[in-house]
């Protein structure tokens, strides 16, 4: 991160440094060639906040290439493993012919990068892609005909090699990017679409790369929020409620001596305790007695779901066709579920942290965040400057999946920080991670569904309750269907009696667990084998591909459920991509504990730039899927969060591992689909499908606890005898 | 109790006046600046905080600083020798076995300790030995991976 430091936007006058011009911007960044673009997220553009940084706003991402000859790339995307600091580089690096360590990624710094919405929805490589690519072509055509001048030759008589040009006729004719760059400054806006290289011209996107942040990680230099130290600063431990929903009643601050190094700090809902040492500051704050007035626990894991089909807001159409009532006419079979899944945390290894400076009018904050700019904004309103006086700086992430959308901590260290005059890092404990988590919320699906003497499925009639519409969407050839979705994944108020926010594939995971739950029930009531009825079911070309090419590495062989061999099959869209899923468990029906030992996962995700990337990204969905399909449920009562650490609330580890497969379908003619969050989106159904197949037991709820197990399979014994 | 405190340092001999109930943790992180050890749970359970104590895993944010007088303390800055990465390092880079890379020092720490105590560990003994480090982003495939090759290759030649 040194080039980060060297481009200081600051004026020397002291003045106000956010009013650059054009003019001073470029020579901000220090000159060079810079081409702007802007990605092809369109959403994305139109929610920019007018006036909101001094950067142009006609564009929203940034290449230069320095006299240096290196190529640095401006986006306020962020890197929190999933390997974007790689799979950007890779194609910038492939489309301006440089060597990918020729590349700087300068991410998530909202004073050097354009504005941007986020970094979730697996959208990074789907969006940022093409425009990234096209910024490159046009940055090389320029070098090349800048080249041109220099050699005094024409253009179509040069080729480029690692970051050289080279005139085809004779080697001795050559210039470097470096010194074509050197004392330029050229700023170019993308004009028109330049041709990009073609599939078969890539020469470093599509092949494996290994991480650009591997060594800085494991030789522990990579700095994540918590990291960062500058002269000063002060850690912070901050006075939490015990419950959602409480409301302090009196605190006694007197058994706390307060010295120099002992800051006691009170400013209406916010009560810290700061010092030097973080572990120093928590012990002086355990002498604050505080106490609270504490709500009435209106719901619990027993009345939840009662209660938020009681308040579920009109479902809104995601997909619909033909008509329902038509398709019940066309049945010779009905069927009716409900498919019901718990609380479950984000759980990163990191916990929410940030540190703040704040300077008279001005702040800057390093965050761990997936919304530096979401921060920027939050900061600003909470200390009422305008956002342009906020800079956030967003270091590594210790993971997110939609969990690090929120910036409470941000706000809360800059709060301190204004309060003390002192820069101030707060970083959240374990147990206030679980507090203030905005869970994947509590969600119902409830499907009825037909099907034919043919055994095709006659209609489909769908209703989701507060996971949202992702995952919703109809991808099986069904002529009447209608899928509703009610409420969002945020909840409304009165909802959920904690926050709940956007849970890697956020919906996709529940619907996902229902849809092909319900599938499979269909099947084995028809005494068809799960695949072949999905394969008679679907009429779309890629998704009977990925799953006769999970078949073939399972070694897949029909047979209706349940086999007793523990065989299962799902299959998902998810942010563009197709995937399919096969797995095979082993269940001890005494204790109801389950064992998944093989997983295949197929997957179709059009061009991958990084297909090892990839790969690494199914192993990690499908491992951290297996939490939310077995153990992983937030326990409460009311606002009380009855897990609070890693004890009881239990995630995938290494004794879980099975054996992983993973199957990346060619498919380079097709542009990049989104590739972190689809292969979790199965787990919940395919390993439900797979008990089912070993037992004849089947579930309903996530996570499939050995407790829920064994009352499932003692119901399935009961309805047999 | 404020006491002085000698021990050896990532190799190098240090000594400290501290406040020998405070925890390890935070003492690498805030007096010595060493924030390779993360904070991940504070109850010892997940792992990310792991130093080697005389080559031993130990779960720094459990550890009164008090104890490690006259002991050595190795962290993730310290395990690289002369510029040369340990085996280790060099395989969970090689086997891309680490994602956001939050629990990767913690990580690579115990499988140094594992492999110090028992060289031709198995990969059932590598998995029962890493069982309690958490990984959130599911790298779990790949550490296992990187920790066999490791031991191959230190098997072959030298040792961190």
């Amino acid at each position: 991160m040194k080039e980060e430091q060297s481009f200081d936007l600051e004026r020397k006058d002291g003045g106000n440094r956010f009013h650059l011009s054009r003019r001073e911007f470029l020579k901000a960044v220090g000159g060079g060639i810079i081409i702007f673009f802007s990605t092809g997220d369109l959403t994305a553009q139109e929610r920019r906040p007018p006036g909101y940084q001094d950067l142009p706003t006609d564009f929203n991402a940034f290449l230069r290439i320095g006299a240096d000859g290196r190529v640095t790339c401006f986006t306020g995307k962020i890197e929190m493993g999933q390997g974007i600091i790689t799979s950007l580089a890779q194609m910038l690096a492939d489309e301006l012919d440089v060597p990918l360590d020729a590349i700087n990624m300068i991410m998530g710094n909202t004073d050097l990068c354009p504005w941007d919405m986020g970094t979730f929805g697996s959208r990074t490589t789907r969006f940022f892609g093409p425009p990234l690519r096209e910024a490159a072509a046009e940055a090389k055509a320029i070098l090349i005909q800048l080249a041109s001048e220099h050699l005094h030759l024409n253009e179509s008589q040069l080729t480029v090699k690692e970051g050289v040009v080279v005139d085809k006729n004779n080697n001795e004719n050559r210039v470097t990017y470096a010194d074509l760059a050197k004392g330029k400054s050229i700023e170019k806006h993308l004009p028109t679409k330049p041709s990009l290289k073609t599939i078969s011209e890539f020469s470093i996107v599509g092949k494996p790369a290994l991480r650009k942040d591997a060594l800085e990680k494991v030789t522990g230099k990579a700095k994540y929020a918590g990291d960062i130290r500058i002269p000063g600063m002060l850690y912070a431990k901050i006075l939490r409620p015990p419950v959602h929903g409480a409301k302090l009643k009196s605190v006694d601050t007197s058994a706390l001596q307060e010295d120099k190094e002992i800051k006691l700090v009170q400013e209406r809902d916010l009560i810290a305790v700061l010092h030097l040492y973080p572990d120093v500051a928590e012990r002086a704050f355990a002498k604050i007695d505080a106490k609270f007035d504490l709500p009435e626990a209106k719901v619990n894991p027993k009345t939840i779901f009662k209660h938020l089909l009681s308040v579920a807001p009109e479902g809104e159409v995601v997909t619909q066709g033909g008509d329902i009532r038509e398709g019940e006419r066309l049945a010779r079979e009905d069927f009716e579920a409900t498919y019901l899944n718990y609380y479950v945390a984000h759980a990163t290894i990191e916990t929410h942290t940030a540190l703040a400076k704040v300077e008279k009018d001005r702040v800057t904050v390093w965050a761990s965040t997936q919304r530096p700019f979401g921060a920027k904004e939050e900061v600003a309103q909470a200390l009422g400057i305008p956002p342009r006086n906020v800079q956030v700086i967003t270091p590594f992430v210790g993971a997110g999946f939609g969990g690090k959308s929120q910036n409470r901590q941000a706000v809360e260290a800059a709060r301190l920080s204004k309060l003390t005059g002192r820069p101030v890092q707060v970083t959240w404990s374990r147990e206030e991670e679980f507090f203030y988590d905005t869970f994947r919320p509590a969600a119902i699906v409830k499907i009825r569904s037909g099907v034919t003497e043919a055994n095709q499925i006659a209609y489909w009639d769908f209703d989701v309750y507060f996971a949202g519409p992702r995952g919703a969407e109809q991808f099986y050839d069904i002529s009447h269907h209608r899928e509703l979705s009610h409420g969002h994944y945020t909840g409304i108020p009165g909802a959920h009696p904690f926050g709940t926010g956007p849970w890697r594939a956020p919906g996709s995971n529940t619907n996902t667990f229902a849809k092909e739950s319900q599938i499979d029930i269909m099947a084995a009531k028809l005494k068809m084998d799960p695949l072949e009825f999905r394969l008679k079911n679907l009429n779309d070309q890629r998704m009977i591909k990925v799953l006769k090419a999970a078949a073939e590495k399972f070694g897949w062989g029909a047979s209706p459920a349940p086999s007793g061999r523990g065989f299962g099959v799902a299959c998902a869209t998810d942010v563009g991509a197709y995937v399919a899923t096969m797995a095979e468990v082993e269940v001890d029906q005494e204790s109801g504990k389950v064992r998944v030992k093989r997983i295949v996962c197929a997957q179709d995700m059009g061009l991958a730039i990084n297909p090892e990337g990839a790969k690494i990204q199914i192993e990690g969905g499908l491992m951290m899927g297996l939490g939310y399909t077995l153990t992983e449920e937030v326990r409460f009562n009311g606002g009380k969060i009855l897990d609070r650490n890693f004890d009881t609330y239990e995630i995938p580890r290494f004794s879980w591992l099975p054996k992983i497969e993973t199957v990346l379908i060619e498919n380079s003619e097709i542009p990049p689909a989104g590739g972190g969050e689809p292969p979790i989106v199965c787990m919940g159904g395919v390993i439900a499908n797979a008990i089912f197949d070993a037992t004849g037991a089947r579930l309903f709820e996530l996570p499939m606890t050995p407790e829920r197990i064994k009352n499932a399979l003692a119901e399935t014994k009961a309805k047999k005898d | 109790m404020f006491e002085t405190i000698r021990f050896k340092l990532n190799r190098r001999p240090t000594v400290m006046t501290v406040d020998g109930e405070r925890k390890l943790l935070w003492v690498l992180r805030s007096d010595f600046g060493l924030t390779g050890t993360k904070y991940g749970c504070g109850e010892g359970i997940c792992g990310a905080c792991t130093v080697l104590i005389n080559n031993k895993a130990t779960r720094s944010c459990q550890l009164p600083v008090k104890e490690i007088k006259g002991k050595e303390v190795i962290t993730i800055e310290g395990l690289a020798r002369d510029g040369r990465l340990h085996p280790l390092q060099k395989a969970f880079m090689d086997h891309d076995a680490l994602q956001c890379g939050f629990c990767t020092p913690g990580m690579i720490l115990t499988a140094c300790s594992l492999l110090f105590e028992k060289p031709n560990s198995t990969e059932a003994e590598i998995i029962q030995g890493m069982n309690d480090n958490l990984c959130r982003c599911g790298a779990h495939v790949r550490i296992v991976q990187a920790i066999q090759s490791a031991a191959q290759e230190m098997k072959g030649g030298r040792k961190g």
